[in-house]
């Protein structure tokens, strides 16, 4: 594999230009907010100008990037957008999740109260009329791959198939994968499952293909209210260093398992499964 | 959901993964240590009498050594239907990854492979000695490539296979034990399914296999001689059951130790395992596992093994002991493969589980597998005769 990417900039300036007046302005702006969200996603990947500042215009080395992704739990709204968004990226089955969205509700006796119907791809639109108590908090929970630093699924796979990638990524090479899932059973947060087309396993990827051209993944680029963040660790200058550097507190899920996750948590209470 | 709302406060909302609504090893995977299982235990039976000597297990010893080959051959066939691309099996034995338990499955189950068809061999060398100087043509070359080309039957020759015998079979008591312990390390070894990652794993597969083999050897010897009119050696019986008795108390402890540690110790995941013990498992453990298939079997074995009773009464109840164990076993792994995966790993929820007739992975699927070793069994049985009484020794 070429470990140098030479990072074109496709976008011709005069576009960018464009996006950037539209981006800036107020009623621009907040219109994209409430309702381009999903229209953003129709685009082609080359199309959507979210690229990751320490990427754009710079040859990527992969051994020199360490990759992180952070959800903020405090901005989630829950709109479904990234789950949409990765549904048309990788045309993924339906019943199947690269990543979903998770409601939680809590009521006066500490019962937590979880559910994601349809991984959340609908939004959530309307309150859960099946539960008969006063709801004290609730919050949405995205979920995605981990990337796990030690990852269990890459510890089992019998053939190599899933692999790690020196900048962080847990990928699988579909062309080898036997299918046997067992990876899909090692995985402690079941973000994997069995394509059921080409028979393989296939989990979320964290955009690896939009990453190395300098993108943000699909469904950070669509989220309207920045709940989900990424970008390179090794640059000090990045939204998600200065973040794990700071002050507040940051967690990951299932810690007592041991995988060490680049997937980290603001806001995730202890409920948090 | 009741129920299970009242055992453990974190249920409240049954909520699963949404990924782990699919059950990924299904019934495939729960034949395929069942199958393996029978080859172990049928080996160890054939191990008794061929290592340690134990004189009365004569009459069975070449049929457990058949029956476990024939058992074999099929090992590989749930899991070739299982993968999601089986053209690439291959790819497990070309590039295997060292940090995965399932890549060393190719090599141990090629070395038991080889192992055994190589002690079939040196076994039955005088018979097909005698069968070669009897054929012509393409069965002369097939008995020539059987007999390793040599003809000499002299007492020393036959001194020198018993040796050989002897030391195969003492080598392939270790990989029987491996080959076991091993599919249950596959489990073990999954940290991700709070029912699976226990050290017993191992521990509880390899017995219920010795189990499951003897119980198949036990249920065949007596109904192949019933059925053909023969005499069944009452001293070959009591000891395939006396054994049986001893592995099955050691299987049934370790299974209930596993289960009455989670309960005692009640940290992390017990109010799960508990939920899914007494909820989606109710039946399928509690009544057909451990009360039907175990306890019931234990009080047979008591009963035949501690009291003085009539032969008629004793075949039958080793009969009806062994068919049950054979279920017990079925039970075991179902409860297991299958059961541990009902719970998601959300710890909030189980999932179901409802086999299909006509899928790769079905019913149909599973008998058409299961009757497969049998038919191969036959066919061997014509090429190596396994009772005793045929023996040209
Ligand atoms: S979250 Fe699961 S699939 Fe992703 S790296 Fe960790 S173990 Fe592997
Ligand atoms: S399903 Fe594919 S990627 Fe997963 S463990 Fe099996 S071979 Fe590896």
């Amino acid at each position: 594999m070429d470990n140098k990417i030479s990072m074109d900039n496709k976008i011709s300036d005069d576009r960018r230009s464009f996006i950037k007046k539209v981006l800036n302005g107020t009623i621009g702006g907040s219109l994209l907010l409430v309702f381009s969200a999903g229209a953003e996603i129709f685009k082609s990947p080359e199309d959507i100008p979210a690229q990751i500042p320490s990427l754009k215009n710079k040859e990527y080395e992969i051994t020199k990037a360490h990759f992180a992704f952070i959800v903020d739990i405090t901005k989630c709204i829950g709109c479904g957008s990234c789950c949409v968004a990765d549904k048309r990226e990788y045309n993924v089955a339906d019943g199947y999740y690269r990543t979903w969205v998770e409601r939680y509700l809590k009521d006066y006796d500490d019962n937590v109260y979880v559910d994601s119907p349809k991984g959340g791809l609908e939004g959530y639109q309307s309150p859960r009329e099946d539960i008969d108590v006063k709801v004290r908090d609730t919050f949405f929970v995205p979920k995605l791959c981990n990337m796990c630093k030690e990852p269990p699924c890459v510890q089992v796979c019998p053939i190599g198939a899933t692999f790690q990638t020196p900048d962080g990524f847990v990928l699988v090479d579909h062309k080898r994968c036997v299918g046997c899932g067992y990876c899909i059973q090692a995985c402690p947060y079941s973000v994997r499952f069995l394509n059921p087309v080409t028979k393989t396993a296939e989990k979320c990827s964290w955009c690896y293909h939009r990453v190395r051209k300098g993108l943000q993944p699909a469904c950070v680029s669509v989220c309207p209210t920045g709940a989900r963040k990424f970008g390179d660790l090794n640059d000090e200058n990045s939204e998600v260093s200065k973040i794990l550097k700071g002050p507040g507190v940051i967690t990951v899920l299932k810690r007592e398992m041991g995988t060490f996750p680049g997937l980290y948590y603001i806001g995730a209470r202890r409920e948090v499964i | 959901m009741d129920a299970i709302q009242h055992i453990s406060p974190y249920l409240i909302s049954n909520y699963v993964f949404p990924n782990d609504i699919h059950v990924h090893w299904s019934m495939m995977i729960v034949l395929y240590p069942y199958i393996t299982g029978l080859v172990d235990g049928a080996f160890i039976v054939a191990a008794l009498y061929y290592v340690f000597g134990v004189e009365k297990l004569k009459p069975v010893a070449r049929f457990s050594l058949i029956f476990a080959l024939a058992f074999l051959c099929c090992a590989t066939l749930p899991l070739l239907l299982h993968l999601g691309r089986p053209e690439r099996n291959l790819n497990m034995m070309i590039t295997p990854s060292p940090h995965s338990a399932m890549a060393g499955f190719g090599y141990i189950y090629g070395i038991s492979m080889g192992v055994l068809v190589l002690i079939i061999l040196f076994i039955y060398r005088p018979f097909l000695v005698e069968q070669r100087l009897k054929s012509k043509g393409v069965m002369e070359i097939l008995y020539r490539l059987l007999t390793f080309d040599s003809t000499n039957v002299s007492e020393k020759s036959l001194n020198m296979d018993k040796k050989i015998i002897k030391f195969l079979v003492a080598i392939g008591i270790p990989i029987a034990c491996v080959l076991h312990g091993y599919v249950g390390f596959i489990f073990g070894g999954v940290k991700a399914n709070p029912t699976w990652s226990t050290p017993l794993m191992p521990v509880i597969f390899l017995f219920s296999a010795c189990v499951s083999g003897m119980s198949a050897i036990i249920f065949a010897y007596i109904i192949t001689k019933t059925f053909t009119k023969q005499k069944i050696d009452m001293d070959c019986l009591k000891i395939l059951v006396n054994t049986l008795a001893g592995f099955f108390i050691l299987a049934f402890c370790f299974e209930m130790l596993e289960v009455f540690s989670h309960t005692y110790l009640r940290s992390g995941y017990h109010h799960m395992v508990e939920g899914l013990l007494n909820g989606p498992l109710r039946d399928s453990f509690w009544k057909y596992q451990v009360l039907y298939f175990s306890v019931v079997p234990l009080f047979l074995l008591g009963f035949i093994c501690l009291l003085p009773i009539k032969q008629w009464l004793y075949k039958f109840t080793a009969f009806i002991t062994s068919f049950l164990l054979l279920l017990q076993v079925l039970f075991m792994r179902w409860n297991v493969i299958i059961g541990g995966q009902l719970m998601s790993k959300s710890a909030r929820g189980y999932t179901e589980f409802h086999p299909e007739w006509f899928d790769k992975e079905g019913i149909v699927a599973v008998i058409i597998v299961m009757a497969i070793p049998f038919i191969i069994l036959f066919v061997l049985g014509r090429i190596f005769p396994f009772w005793e009484k045929d023996s040209v020794n």
